[in-house]
């Protein structure tokens, strides 16, 4: 597919996934936790409901809709702290070199051994469920893509000249960091951080499905499929609809990502897909 | 006067670039007879290497073959079918690559791959390739080539890769061997012995050269004749040692003069080289008028406004120049 | 290859080690929740004095360091203690789930190695055709596809609706039973070995060697078999490994959906159980099982690529 294709129908997509979250409680129908009504349950797609109603009698085209805010949520702040950690320890490991780069390198290489869901997993399993432990699971445990880059950046720009020359400008060794090579690995870090922002929401779908992420009756998209899935024979919309927008939206990134990379990291193959 | 076995007439190669047709290479006429050796000359960039590919058929997007035509022994090749320019390509044209680390495959031992050249045009089955690669590797003189055969082309120095790319590409005996800077990326000390290696083996067999290089001290050493070509363009072409004795186009002079001249050196000491000022125009962006008007130290109003045609030398070469000397 | 396997080895060592002492520290240094339950309304649903009897079997009221050097030393000769609920060793309970864990991460791999590499190499032979463009989308599409929800719609329509094969449940452990469950657990995999693979024959196909294949008068068909597969084979081996790798962590949803009696499940119900001996013992097999796959990607690299071979 042709970068700019995958941009454009990327952008459009998250775009359209931001607009819905940040529209949510002026475009809803009715509240997505409070309006529970069992006079209405189990309804199936139709003029009135949308998407149809859950057990409780809940409209879940406005579960939906609030649940875009989770997962934007989880997927901006966890990608920002994943971002801030693997730049920060990247950079320095990159240019400071030594013992800290050595104990960077291994703590990457223990970060890519154990598979970034099960790591948040038990960090779910011991902080509770609850918004705040998913954005602490997932901003602690998938920052070693960005450190790779970072490192790598900073080892092959530090000994280049105008970063000597910074140097022996007398610029502090931070100052240099941040000026100097910072900017310089900015089109990468956005791309790994566009399909990291993909790869979070994935994961908060999943932890609420398996109940350890949002807990019902939060209209969390995974937590929405769990209560779902013993109504599958006789609710099968309530299957669907959630299951798309995580589709959707995770698309998006995707395409963004892939996009994003065409233009602003043409080197890379496929660093991360 | 006899059939050339080479004979390029007016080829015209495009470049695909943001929707638009550039012309990279234009008017380019040369030939080429049995077991001559000719020199194609030029800075890189100037459309020699992408001149050699089109004679291969090797030409791929987004460079295409625009006009013009190439003919071996008299018969039109630019038009073939796959099949049969397969079965010309290193049969009868062989070729030889600039950098011989990343031209041979490294994870097939380099016995294969030159084995691959009797399988594939001799109908050999792949023992008795193999023993004959090991032939072609002695005659190489790559020495103990009965282990050699197996190695991989990461256990070869630079010029032992370059010897097995010239066994490769003379394995089945080509009329023309297309040689595009052989030996730019080898040792300096290096560089004498695989053009000897290569001017003898092609001599014993009646091979012809088209030898393309930027080091127009080199092409003038081995061959017979010589082409320079600037932009897209041949500029000159004339006998080596004319070419040298006199030189027509101000850009072949400014090639001679940055030459550094060990005789001249050691008879008047230090000598300044001389450069030529500027740098190749892209093809993209290809001054009107003489290409090389920018970078010519004789340039007046005609050379921006008029392409000059080329003109005939009384002793058989031509210039393409309007103020030629 | 001993060489290799060697130096390897002496690689992996230090990341066991660190993974066994990070899993022990999550647990030991932060378990307060994790003991007491895990409800948001901090209600308990352990009997206090079970609680207690608890601690002092699992010794955690023992100063943190000796608790370390115990299980450090239990680990290292493989004894991962006693889980919590059913009081049998860990080691037993992993041992019954280890092999529907495996068939399951075998079968997905398979599927995705199976489907996903042919497709990333013809969409790279034939670029910018209609298969081109369709297969990549679709690689997309899959590595975006959430797996239980995609295992939820397998289910649906294959399983409620069609009748063909079993919604959930090990069965006899036949391929029935697999199906559904590894063509979840492998879609991903699969799109992204598609992504992959035709990337680096793509990478391939501009190298110069098969520039001087075609010069030597080869066909297409036989410079892709003689020079652009196996070159090609070389960058998707790492993919191969690192998605096998993760593989058995990534099955635990899928497990759980399909009601699958593999390590992935087990770790779930511990979790909720609040079985820290169990929850210990599945990470780290998972972990150990990511290093093993890897360990072996290396080896197979020694086959294939001589410049390790010799180098």
């Amino acid at each position: 597919m042709k970068g700019g294709t995958s941009l454009w129908v990327g952008g459009g997509l998250v775009g359209l996934a931001v607009l819905v979250g940040v529209l949510a409680p002026w475009i809803h129908l009715t509240d997505p936790v409070l309006a529970a009504n069992l006079m209405n349950a189990e309804i199936p797609p139709g003029r009135e409901f949308p998407f149809g109603t859950d057990a409780q009698g809940r409209d879940i085209y406005s579960r939906i809709v609030h649940g875009a805010r989770i997962s934007l949520t989880v997927g901006v702040i966890s990608q920002i702290a994943n971002t801030l950690i693997g730049v920060t320890l990247g950079l320095t490991a990159g240019y400071w070199g030594g013992w800290w780069d050595d104990l960077v390198s291994g703590l990457t290489n223990l970060m890519l051994a154990i598979p970034s869901l099960i790591f948040a997993l038990a960090i779910m399993a011991i902080l509770g469920p609850g918004l705040t432990s998913l954005l602490i699971a997932l901003g602690l445990t998938s920052w070693s893509y960005s450190c790779r880059i970072a490192r790598a950046q900073a080892l092959s720009l530090k000994s280049q000249g105008y970063v000597q020359a910074a140097r022996i400008l007398g610029y502090g060794d931070l100052r240099i960091m941040f000026t100097q090579l910072l900017p310089n690995m900015l089109g990468p870090l956005i791309v790994i951080a566009t399909l990291g922002m993909g790869g979070a929401i994935l994961a908060e779908a999943t932890l609420s499905f398996l109940g350890l992420g949002i807990r019902p009756p939060y209209p969390s998209w995974g937590s929405m499929l769990s209560e779902a899935r013993d109504q599958i024979t006789t609710a099968p919309w309530l299957s669907v609809f959630p299951g798309l927008a995580i589709f959707f939206t995770v698309l998006g990134l995707n395409l963004l990502g892939d996009g994003l990379r065409d233009i602003l990291d043409p080197q890379s193959v496929a660093r991360r897909t | 006067m006899t059939t050339p076995l080479l004979e390029v007439r007016d080829l015209r190669i495009a470049l695909d670039a943001g929707g638009r047709s550039h012309d990279a290479v234009g008017n380019v006429s040369f030939s080429i007879g049995r077991g001559e050796t000719f020199g194609l000359v030029g800075e890189s960039g100037c459309g020699k290497s992408i001149t050699a590919l089109s004679i291969m058929g090797l030409l791929r997007s987004p460079l295409s073959l625009a006009g013009g035509a190439i003919a071996l022994d008299g018969r039109e090749i630019q038009d073939l079918p796959a099949a049969d320019m397969r079965r010309l390509r290193g049969k009868r044209i062989a070729m030889i690559f600039q950098e011989p680390m990343t031209a041979l495959n490294p994870l097939s031992p380099v016995g294969r791959q030159i084995a691959e050249m009797f399988v594939l045009h001799e109908r050999a089955s792949w023992k008795e390739a193999w023993e004959r690669a090991e032939d072609a590797l002695r005659q190489v003189r790559v020495p103990s080539p009965e282990r050699r055969v197996h190695d991989y082309p990461h256990q070869l120095s630079g010029g032992m890769r370059q010897r097995v790319m010239i066994a490769i590409a003379l394995a089945c005996g080509p009329d023309l061997l297309v040689a595009d800077e052989p030996t730019t990326a080898l040792d300096v000390t290096v560089q004498a012995e695989i053009v000897d290696l290569m001017a003898e083996l092609c001599a014993a067999k009646g091979t012809a050269v088209l030898m393309i290089s930027h080091d127009l001290g080199l092409v003038a050493n081995m061959c017979e004749r010589v082409a320079v070509m600037y932009a897209g363009r041949i500029v000159e072409s004339q006998a080596a040692d004319a070419i040298f004795a006199h030189p027509r186009h101000p850009y072949t002079q400014g090639l001679i003069g940055s030459l550094p001249l060990l005789s001249a050196r050691s008879r008047h000491g230090r000598q300044k080289l001389r450069e030529i000022s500027g740098v190749v125009p892209s093809i993209v962006a290809y001054p009107p008028g003489c290409r090389f008007n920018p970078r010519c130290p004789a340039m007046t109003d005609i050379c921006a406004r008029d392409v000059p045609m080329a003109e005939s030398l009384p002793d058989g070469g031509l210039v393409r120049c309007h103020h030629h000397g | 290859m001993l060489a290799v396997l060697v130096r390897r080895l002496l690689n992996v060592v230090p990341t066991i080690a660190a993974v066994v002492a990070l899993v022990f520290l999550l647990f030991s240094v932060l378990p307060g929740s994790f003991i007491s339950g895990m409800n948001e309304d901090g209600r308990t649903t352990i009997d206090p004095a079970v609680m207690e009897r608890m601690r002092k079997e699992m010794g955690l009221d023992d100063p943190l360091a000796e608790r370390f050097v115990k299980y450090l030393g239990r680990t290292a000769i493989g004894d991962l203690g006693t889980s919590f609920r059913t009081r049998e060793p860990v080691t037993k309970l992993i041992a019954d789930r280890l092999w529907p864990s495996l068939k399951l991460t075998f079968a997905a791999m398979l599927f995705a190695i199976a489907i996903g590499v042919p497709l990333g190499f013809v969409a790279a032979l034939k670029q910018g055709s209609v298969l081109d463009t369709a297969s990549m989308v679709g690689a997309i599409s899959g590595l975006s596809l959430p797996k239980f929800w995609l295992g939820l719609m397998l289910m649906y329509l294959f399983a409620l609706q069609l009748k063909w094969l079993p919604s959930f449940g090990y069965g006899d452990g036949g391929l029935r039973h697999l199906t559904l469950p590894a063509i979840a657990l492998g879609v991903s995999p699969m799109a992204l070995l598609a992504r992959t693979t035709r990337a680096a024959v793509l990478d391939v196909l501009n190298a110069d060697f098969v520039r001087t294949a075609r010069s030597k008068g080869m066909g297409e068909s036989r410079v892709v078999t003689w020079h652009v597969m196996r070159n090609a084979l070389v960058l998707v081996v790492t993919t191969i490994g690192l998605q096998f790798g993760s593989l058995m962590g990534q099955a635990v949803v899928v497990e759980k959906l399909f009601s699958w009696p593999g390590v992935g499940s087990l770790l779930v119900d511990s979790v909720f159980q609040r079985d820290i001996p169990a929850v210990q013992g599945c990470i780290l097999l998972i972990v150990f099982f990511f290093l093993a796959i890897n360990t072996l990607i290396d080896l197979a690299y020694v086959l294939i690529d001589p410049r390790i071979r010799y180098g």
